[in-house]
């Protein structure tokens, strides 16, 4: 146990010094690591906790992608059976499914296998699993029933997620800040992490809308009053102001341009009022399809409509040809800003709803930085002087073991880029307590083996056999502990878990390399009568 | 130099016999502390109840407590608790859960920012969600059921079952006191909470392990040794390392908890009750005379002559 091979002592001396190196860059200002190499920069990142941010779990509002899609797959039943020239009646969305009635007297077999086309493979070209984005069945009474299939509603959901974290990442990077975290977790779920951030309000507003613009013609066939009271038109329907207090429009249901045709918009200040402004373009289709409209309805008003509120409605003084307009409508010149930084970034495929946030200021974060760093002092101090008294050469020996085994523990969170959170710190303290009990174990079964008789260098190396099966079945348990902690943990509680994994890893390391390392030299050098514990 | 010599060699208490107390008395604890579980009830933190929890420093002196609840209780939020956290500047408020869904608490942070604005500094705002707290609380019962379950099957791979068992018994045993006590304590039970019960579990673990280590070990040696002598001597060996780890373990949690701030104290608290006061215990008055109830050894010659075979 006690003897190694000059490759093996060297082997691990530069394993633990490389592994510690990593840990440097942690401590020396920022601008000099700059300039190295990038697999040299790698650094611990500070939690959110510690340097203050938010944390904000979006998920995508599933039940309005049903909605969608099930309407989406009404048009379409529709669209075909019109192409078919094929008469129905009866056409509804129920639950999760599409019904319509076939009229008697047309082909029915031929309506259905019109319909039939609709569902499509699932699963790209290979279509792999076999499974089909519609389920189709025909019901006594000419009656036919299209399911969306639940393997094609997940799919359209990972695609709403996959699109709106593309638009969030645009929405977010217009903040400025820096390193924000944008990703997916699970089926429908976005986490986005931004850092430093003192006040996370406008941050969620970005996040909670839709930006889902339209212009739309206003139905000037009855003023909205009356439209309120009685009939509303069935291509029209009523909407409100945005504004206080929030004024009834009747707008048409057809949507004349869309936001998905804007190519540009940028904040800016009416020339003659110098109210705060939001400037757009059209693409070239948005152009044409704007100038047609606007040359045909010249003295009629328009709405300019947001996530299903009027924004302003306008009435067209003249043709606009040059595919740019203007949005007013009482902003101030930070909504201005907003309202442009939402439309250039596009719409959210479906509403996100936040269902989890956490913030920390900056402030709290620098006290916990404070008092991370005091109680790991004083506790390394406590822990460090109770080892000298308790086992004093060979206690200096654990201390300069444990102190590598930290080190080590901070360059291997560097390499991985792992985030540093305040249970983590608290991991880290308490590896301190296991890497010390490892050499608590080595040394006390060493005393044993002495006071039974054995030699010095015999009972050191006998203490160091048996001790370290033990400290291996010990520590593996606290591993599994840390393992699970880590597979359903979230934020914090998973950076306690990643600490004090590693910890167990490099303690064990240290335990059965460096430790037996320096304990092995110091008998080489020595040649000891008595071991001093 | 004299080293210091917390447990004097060779020491032989006669932990054994103590089972006859140990037993009863853990027994009743544990009803104690099952029966707080029910009639008392864990302090329930926003991670697995769902609501918003606000930690507000104010900006000019000591906060106004009653000022802040009267400006609070007028938004009809609901039930509003504020608690000085630590500094006499520093107020946490907590928010039940708002019904009306995931929106509706988004909203209640709004109404809070508005009612206190500028006099005072946010230093934390966290809002779970209903359908998220419900998630955090399953998976944290799963998985301290997965953890149990694991550790489980590695003790049994590497002793017999009755270790497992035993292990496994004093791990339940470690859990349901410690919950007791965050009972008593009304300490916020939330995610760290958890992340605290599997350290305690690893710990416990820990110790178990390495006392089974050395019955193992002495079982092998001394195939003759009546059982209640082997584990006594068992744990007679290891009692020395047992302390001194403990007294290391409970110097780096005691700086942790006078110096680690509030933010950790709840988590820093269960630990040093869980790992120093329970674990300790358990490992050497449960988890080792169980052994003797689950028939480790019984294969072996029961003679109760002294070993000569050694």
């Amino acid at each position: 146990m006690l003897y190694f091979t000059r490759w093996k002592a060297t082997a691990i001396v530069l394993t633990a010094l490389i592994v510690c190196l990593f840990a440097v860059p942690n401590f020396l200002p920022e601008k000099m690591v700059q300039s190295w190499p990038k697999w040299a920069q790698r650094h611990v990142v500070l939690g959110l906790d510690l340097q203050g941010g938010s944390h904000i779990l979006l998920e995508v509002d599933s039940a309005a992608v049903r909605k969608e899609k099930l309407e989406a797959l009404r048009d379409d039943v529709r669209r075909v059976l019109r192409d078919a020239r094929v008469g129905y009646t009866g056409l509804v969305v129920r639950g999760n499914s599409v019904e319509v009635r076939i009229r008697e007297g047309t082909n029915f077999d031929q309506a259905v296998d019109k319909l039939r086309e609709l569902s499509q493979p699932l699963g790209g070209i290979l279509n792999t699993t076999g499974q089909r984005s519609l389920d189709v069945r025909t019901e006594p009474g000419n009656l036919v029933r299209l399911t969306v299939t639940e393997p094609a509603l997940v799919e359209r959901i990972r695609q709403s997620v996959e699109q709106s974290i593309q638009i969030i990442e645009r929405r977010v990077n217009e903040l400025g800040t820096v390193e924000p975290l944008i990703q997916r977790q699970g089926v429908d779920r976005i986490l986005v992490q931004v850092p430093g951030l003192q006040d996370p309000t406008r941050l969620k507003e970005l996040l909670g809308k839709t930006a889902k613009l339209d212009f739309r013609m206003v139905d000037v066939s009855i003023p909205a009053e009356q439209a309120l009271q009685g009939r509303v038109p069935p291509d029209s329907e009523i909407l409100y102001s945005s504004t206080q207090p929030r004024t009834p429009y009747l707008v048409e249901k057809r949507i004349l341009v869309s936001g998905g045709d804007l190519t540009d918009a940028q904040p800016g200040f009416d020339q003659r009022t110098s109210e705060p402004v939001v400037n757009f373009r059209f693409n070239t289709s948005g152009a044409r399809k704007f100038a047609q409209v606007t040359q045909e309805n010249v003295g009629k008003p328009f709405a300019i409509i947001l996530d299903n509120q009027v924004i302003s409605a306008p009435v067209i003084r003249e043709p606009i040809l040059g595919g740019s307009g203007q949005i007013s409508g009482s902003f101030t010149v930070e909504s201005a800003n907003d309202l442009a930084i939402l439309l250039r970034a596009g719409a959210l495929p479906a509403p996100l709803t936040i269902i989890e946030e956490r913030t920390v200021g900056p402030g709290l974060g620098q006290d916990s930085i404070a008092k991370g760093k005091l109680s790991s002092y004083v506790g390394a101090a406590m822990v460090i002087i109770f080892m000298l008294v308790t086992y004093g050469l060979f206690g200096l020996f654990a201390n300069v073991a444990v102190a590598i085994n930290v080190a080590m523990i901070f360059g291997i969170l560097s390499l991985l880029n792992a985030t540093l959170t305040l249970p983590g710190i608290a991991g880290i303290v308490l590896t301190v307590g296991i890497a010390v009990d490892s050499n608590v174990l080595i040394y006390e079964r060493i005393r044993e083996e002495v006071r039974s008789g054995r030699t010095p260098i015999n009972a050191i190396d006998a203490g160091f056999t048996r001790a370290l099966a033990t400290i291996l079945d010990s520590n593996i348990t606290t591993f599994i502990a840390a393992a699970v902690l880590f597979y359903i943990g979230t934020g914090p509680v998973r950076g306690f878990a990643v600490t004090l994994g590693i910890g167990i890893i490099t303690t064990v390391f240290t335990a059965f390399t460096l430790t037996r390392l320096i304990v092995a030299y110091w008998v080489r050098w020595r040649r000891p009568q008595r071991v001093p514990i | 130099m004299r080293l210091l010599r917390i447990v004097p060699d060779d020491t032989k208490f006669d932990f054994m016999r103590f089972r006859r107390i140990s037993f009863p008395l853990s027994a009743l604890l544990s009803i104690l502390a099952i029966s707080l579980y029910f009639f008392h009830g864990l302090n329930f933190g926003i991670d697995f109840k769902g609501g918003t929890l606000i930690e507000v420093q104010s900006k000019a002196g000591d906060a106004d407590l009653a000022k802040m609840r009267t400006a609070l209780g007028a938004l009809g939020l609901g039930e509003v608790q504020l608690q000085q956290f630590g500094a006499p500047n520093d107020v946490l408020i907590r928010i039940a859960e708002q019904p009306g869904g995931e929106t509706a608490q988004q909203e209640a942070v709004r109404k809070v920012r508005g009612a206190l604005g500028d006099s005072v500094e946010y230093r934390r705002v966290e809002v779970v969600g209903p359908r998220v707290s419900g998630e955090l609380l399953s998976y944290g019962v799963v998985g301290l059921m997965l953890a149990i379950v694991g550790i489980l099957i590695y003790l049994w791979f590497r002793f017999e079952w009755q270790f497992a068992l035993g292990a496994m018994i004093a791990n339940v045993h470690d859990i349901v006191l410690t919950i007791g006590f965050m009972s008593i304590t009304q300490i916020d039970f939330d995610l760290t909470s958890i992340a605290a019960l599997l350290t305690i579990l690893g710990y416990s673990l820990n110790d178990t392990v390495v006392i089974y280590d050395r019955i193992r070990e002495m079982l092998r040696r001394y195939r003759k040794m009546p059982m209640p002598d082997l584990l006594n001597a068992s744990v007679n060996q290891t009692l020395s390392r047992s302390v001194i780890t403990h007294v290391t373990v409970s110097l780096a949690l005691l700086a942790l908890l006078l110096f680690g701030g509030q933010a950790i104290h709840s988590f820093t608290a269960t630990m040093m009750f869980g790992v120093v006061l329970v674990g300790t215990y358990t490992s050497v008055f449960i988890a080792s005379p169980i052994l003797i109830y689950l028939g480790v050894g019984t294969g072996r010659d029961s003679l109760s002559a002294p070993d000569r075979d050694k």
